[in-house]
């Protein structure tokens, strides 16, 4: 089913929320909201029937990769080079296990590469779902959206979108146009 | 827009006041960036000078092989620290009067790292082998030493290096995009690029968010692991003056302290020349100066402490240790980081000061030369008599070293007023955050 884009220019928080409240109580919930900078009462209405962003995941994982990376790294190392600290060699015993007496720095190093990764891990997250980075803009992109302009794209069918352009002009939006 | 405006400014209004920073810059920003790149080559030449004739060019002789390059090192890992605690402490805990500095603060703790970066390179002298610090698989089948603290050094300050370019990245790809919206020609196809196609969808704020969010919370204790990890530099060593448990908070608070000291000497002449009265006003400056105060007596009880702890031990060395320091060859140090550390801050408990720009400007001048001078003072006397008579020693420095550590400064504001001039240096999105938003209906809600 072809979709068209009716997309409202808004210049105030309180009429974009209006405009969004409206959009769900009628059913539309295919939107774009576009802001110069995260607004709370937008979040508010757009955030109430979503999950928590998955950016965290990434994080986690990454945290855990550093932390394994990093005590891999330094036991493996040291036993293949031993330096007797602590008057002893860190090796592995027979039988299983590993002997010596100088694992607490290496929480030191393991507590830097879990932050190095998931570091790492966060901005991935960020760029995977996020859809970025973008090649060409979206249709419905306007430059002031950056500026101090807020936007609202309905994706709705063809047949809806008088009705939508009526609800966003009548919301407040102060530009309407649809592609 | 003019410097007494009363009224805040609009969201537009922030766009154009920080687009107005980008604008091409007048003889006195060239002239300053003349002294200042002329200062760098001084520092090339004298390094340049070092690598070809040997490590004997600096002033290094034992006892004292660790003098003014780890000091300056030291020195410049600590003015870092203030960035972060502002642009990640700060905003998990919601203070909004950040909002106008972080990103200047921000670029000045990448700026200071990578100066300070640069201090381990030229200490060891051939810096082409600098990659030996790091563990990779070699023929010797060799591995870096995970016990020594310089190692941890190693990774503490790479994670710090790393983590807190990504962070500072992170928050400026809305701004370029804002600015990219506002440009045109070769300028609009270059901020195309940096700012990934960033269009302030809901989506892309929604994981944006978050991911900021999770960035502040792992930056955060990298504000207080960095400088303790440095601080087991010494810490960890059994020379008199350096071993003590209460190095590692006594260097993060002076990091700090030193740091807020930075900000100024930064913020305050942008705030200047940029007309940027109307986002960094009197109460950020209040802010920041409460800030240097509190940090700054906090250290004068990190100094009361070290003296009673010495006093204390019944260890006779480390009597001799500060008694050296206080009356012998390198008292003056001692007593001008005294002064300018505890006393100078102290006239900040006056209000009219912490909102004048000059004494604000005098005292932070005076907090870094002491800062400089509290690492000097850790590093020098305590090599130069230690246990044995025998290698007690006097360190002098050479031109060759002294002209390094100036033109590290140099080196720095080379990199700052570069990054002033072609990135936004106020926060576009965090600014507009702190005006109220435009709402019509008045009456309703709010």
């Amino acid at each position: 089913m072809a979709t068209e884009t009716v997309l409202g220019v808004f210049a105030h928080v309180d009429t974009t929320v209006r405009a969004l409240e409206e959009l769900r109580a009628r059913g539309y919930h295919d939107l774009t909201v576009y802001t110069p900078l995260p607004v709370h009462e937008i979040e508010e209405v757009l955030e109430r029937d979503r999950p928590v962003s998955r950016v965290r995941l990434f994080t986690l994982i990454g945290g855990l990769t550093g932390i394994a990376s990093a005590f891999i790294l330094t036991i493996w190392s040291s036993m293949v080079w031993g330096l007797v600290t602590g008057g002893k060699y860190m090796q592995p015993v027979s039988g299983g296990g590993i002997s010596g007496s100088s694992l607490p720095p290496f929480f030191i190093i393991a507590f830097e590469m879990m932050v190095l990764f998931a570091g790492f891990g966060t901005v991935i997250g960020m760029v995977v779902l996020g859809r970025l980075p973008r090649l060409r803009p979206s249709a419905s992109y306007d430059a002031r959206f950056t500026n101090d302009r807020f936007g609202v794209a309905v994706h709705c069918a063809p047949e809806r979108t008088a009705s939508v352009q009526e609800l966003l002009r009548g919301s407040g939006a102060e530009e309407v146009k649809s592609r | 827009m003019s410097d007494n405006r009363t009224t805040s400014p609009t969201f537009a209004d922030v766009n154009r006041d920080v687009l107005r920073t980008l604008e091409p810059p007048g003889n006195l920003y060239f002239a300053w960036m003349c002294f200042v790149a002329l200062l760098l080559a001084g520092f090339f030449v004298a390094w340049t000078g070092q690598v070809w004739w040997g490590m004997g060019m600096a002033g290094k002789r034992v006892p004292q092989m660790w003098a003014m390059y780890i000091t300056t090192f030291v020195f410049w890992i600590g003015i870092g620290h203030a960035g972060t605690l502002i642009s990640a402490i700060l905003y998990l805990f919601r203070a909004r009067w950040r909002t106008s500095i972080y990103r200047g603060a921000e670029a000045m703790t990448i700026f200071a790292v990578m100066t300070a970066g640069l201090f381990p390179l030229i200490h060891a002298g051939r810096m082409w082998f600098a990659y030996f610090l790091l563990p990779y698989p070699n023929q010797r089948f060799l591995w870096p030493n995970f016990r020594s603290p310089l190692v941890w050094d190693v990774f503490a300050i790479s994670t710090y290096l790393s983590v807190s370019t990504v962070f500072f990245i992170v928050g400026l790809v809305p701004d370029i995009a804002a600015l990219r919206d506002a440009s045109t020609g070769w300028r609009r196809r270059i901020f195309s690029m940096l700012a990934l196609g960033w269009e302030g969808s809901d989506t892309q704020w929604r994981h944006y968010r978050r991911a900021y969010g999770l960035l502040a919370s792992l930056a955060t204790p990298l504000v207080l692991s960095v400088h303790s990890v440095v601080s087991w530099d010494f810490a960890m060593a059994l020379v008199p003056g350096w071993h003590s448990t209460l190095f590692a908070p006594f260097f993060v608070d002076g990091a700090i302290f030193s740091g807020f000291a930075m900000v100024l000497i930064l913020m305050l002449p942008m705030r200047h020349f940029f007309h940027l009265h109307a986002y960094i006003q009197e109460k950020h400056l209040d802010a920041m100066g409460k800030l240097i105060l509190v940090t700054g007596l906090v250290l004068t009880y990190f100094y009361i402490c070290e003296v009673f702890t010495s006093l204390y031990s019944g260890e006779h060395i480390e009597k001799a240790s500060l008694f050296w320091k206080v009356t012998a060859t390198y008292a003056w140090a001692l007593w001008t980081m005294y002064f300018c550390n505890c006393v100078a801050p102290l006239i900040l408990f006056w209000k009219r000061a912490r909102t004048s720009p000059v004494i604000l400007y005098i005292v932070s001048i005076l907090v870094l030369i002491g800062m400089w001078f509290e690492r000097f003072n850790i590093i020098v006397p305590s090599l130069g008599h230690d246990f044995y008579p025998y290698t007690w020693g006097i360190y002098y420095p050479s031109p060759t070293d002294t002209m390094i550590v100036i033109g590290s400064f140099s080196f720095f504001f080379l990199l700052f007023l570069g990054f002033i001039k072609l990135m936004p240096s106020l926060s576009i999105v965090e600014v507009k955050e702190t005006i109220p938003p435009p709402i019509r209906d008045r009456a309703h809600g709010h």
